[in-house]
């Protein structure tokens, strides 16, 4: 089932950097959707439009639309509080708030409204878990996220959004900065969480797009080159562009 | 050829050694005055103190008793500028490190706010005259006093308040905001409080320099003498550093260890807000996650 619609969307920096050009593309409901591609292609932009976190940036002109659940989220007259809490967002750095693991995870929720004590005590064990790092944590909850591991600190950050219980993760590179073995514990949680989520993935490589996609949009210069079923597209390219991308030939 | 090469690698090295000396020798000298200063008026002043002198009332034409009504209006003065001020120049601070973009309009701001901190004192004291004394009526008087010192004070504050906010990671700003939070509660909630240490730090090094200053508060709020404390905003008030200026230049036969003494509580007052503001930076350095 599709979950989010993208309708011819162009989009313009003010400095005239990155950009996307007429790009459409539909992404199904509980798999993992990778947009790959050189850097500058446009795939952080598309991210950053389907939680609206691009209303922080100087946009030049955009047109198009995206519906999620078939409601436009580029209305301008659109509620982007309760978007960003349905459009949950990690970073290719891990950027764990000045406070406490606990205190990290709780903070959607407690902006959300939620005082509940029990509340946010399940919630907190409840999205470490589904993250993947509750046995490394669940002891030291009220210690500083920054003194965590960078891999640590990235799964604290997923947890963070996953209290929210949003529908749709949008993930920028977050393995980038993470050894393999993280690296491996980030694209496991994925796996699980997909059966619940929508999920949408810039991968840091060519190879982790290749193990993680059940989808994958290749993007270049701002245009989708093109789409399809992981499986097809990174074994039997329809594109040349593609291929030569996939087999190492630039990037 | 190999002992002229020799000479010079030689000559190099003495060069940077003559040359480092000098430098260390002139950091050393830039400390003497501040230290000779504080030994000075110690040597000086420190008979002067007293339980009399600290609680006690000017007698004798000023010449003996204590310097309690100076004290205490200095506390007025400090806490009536930090009442303007403080609101005052930390919402400056949040707009324009936090809401402003680039435009005309916040540029004028900001080279008015470098200009305010270029203003001489006692330009401060005339405009307090005339706008709070007089045209505004509220005579002279800690209030009109406050007031001309905390206009005095703003840029300081502002500028630190700026620069401590965005010293805050952007970073900060954007996963809050992701995370469904509006701009206002990114603010309280994250940019603020990992920014207070620094506008504390800001706020008293301001109030510092108001406590310290004499022109501003010579037209719009210090008497001369006053044989009581005050007793509402809209009174004059003595206070420390006016009451030096007095007891060293306008009474005759003056003690000299009652003006080093004064001298000695303003110093003081004004070297202990600095500890304060020093170590709260200290420590919020030392606990900083970022």
């Amino acid at each position: 089932m599709n979950k989010i619609l993208i309708e011819s969307l162009s989009l313009q920096y003010s400095d005239g950097t990155e950009s996307l050009r007429d790009v459409s593309l539909n992404i199904r409901q509980n798999a993992v959707t990778v947009l790959f591609g050189p850097a500058g292609g446009g795939k952080s932009t598309l991210l950053r439009c389907m939680n609206r976190l691009n209303d922080l940036a100087e946009v030049k002109a955009s047109s198009g639309r995206i519906l999620i659940d078939g409601e436009n989220i580029l209305d301008p007259k659109l509620d982007v509080i309760a978007l960003r809490r349905k459009v949950g967002m990690v970073f290719a750095r891990p950027v764990p708030l000045p406070m406490s693991i606990r205190d990290n995870v709780i903070y959607a929720l407690e902006l959300a409204g939620e005082k509940r004590r029990v509340k946010l005590d399940e919630a907190v064990e409840r999205s470490l878990k589904l993250a993947a790092i509750w046995d490394e944590v669940k002891d030291r909850l009220d210690a500083p996220a920054i003194a965590l591991s960078g891999g640590q600190q990235q799964r604290v950050c997923l947890a963070r959004v996953l209290a929210l219980q949003p529908e749709i993760i949008l993930l920028d590179e977050p393995t980038s900065g993470l050894d393999p073995i993280s690296t491996g514990k980030v694209e496991a949680a994925l796996q699980e969480l997909k059966k619940d989520y929508t999920i949408i993935l810039v991968p840091h490589s060519v190879q982790q797009a290749g193990r993680t996609a059940d989808y994958a949009a290749f993007f270049l210069q701002g245009e989708l080159i093109e789409y399809g079923e992981g499986k097809s597209l990174f074994t039997a390219p329809k594109q040349k562009k593609t291929e030569d991308y996939v087999t190492g030939r630039f990037g | 050829m190999k002992s002229i090469a020799k000479l010079f690698t030689l000559n190099r090295h003495l060069t940077e050694r003559i040359g480092f000396t000098a430098i260390t020798l002139m950091a050393m000298v830039t400390v003497l005055p501040i230290v000779g200063t504080v030994i000075y008026i110690l040597i000086q002043g420190a008979p002067a103190i007293s339980l009399e002198f600290i609680t006690g009332f000017p007698r004798d034409g000023m010449r003996e008793g204590g310097i309690l009504p100076a004290i205490i209006g200095t506390l007025y003065l400090a806490l009536g500028t930090a009442i303007f001020s403080v609101p005052l120049g930390i919402a400056a601070a949040i707009y324009l490190s936090e809401y402003a973009s680039d435009t005309p309009l916040t540029r004028t701001i900001r080279i008015a706010i470098i200009n305010l901190a270029g203003i001489p004192s006692v330009v401060y004291g005339l405009f307090g005259l005339g706008l709070f004394v007089l045209f505004l009526n509220f005579g002279t008087s800690i209030l009109a006093a406050s007031l001309t010192l905390s206009i005095m004070t703003l840029p300081v504050i502002i500028s630190t308040a700026e620069e401590a906010l965005r010293a805050v990671p952007q970073s900060f700003r954007t996963v809050s905001i992701s995370l469904g939070a509006t701009r206002w509660q990114t603010i309280r909630r994250i940019v603020l409080k990992e920014a207070l240490p620094g506008i504390l730090t800001g706020v008293i090094l301001g109030l510092n320099r108001a406590v310290g200053e004499t022109a501003p508060i010579l037209f719009t709020g210090a008497a001369f003498f006053l044989p009581r404390l005050p007793g509402s905003p809209f009174d004059a008030t003595m206070a420390l550093p006016y009451h030096l200026f007095v007891i060293s230049t306008q009474v005759p036969e003056m003690p000299i260890k009652i003006q080093y003494g004064t001298a000695l509580v303003l110093l003081a007052f004004v070297l202990t807000m600095n500890l304060i503001a020093t170590v709260i930076r200290s420590r919020a350095r030392a606990r900083r996650q970022w």
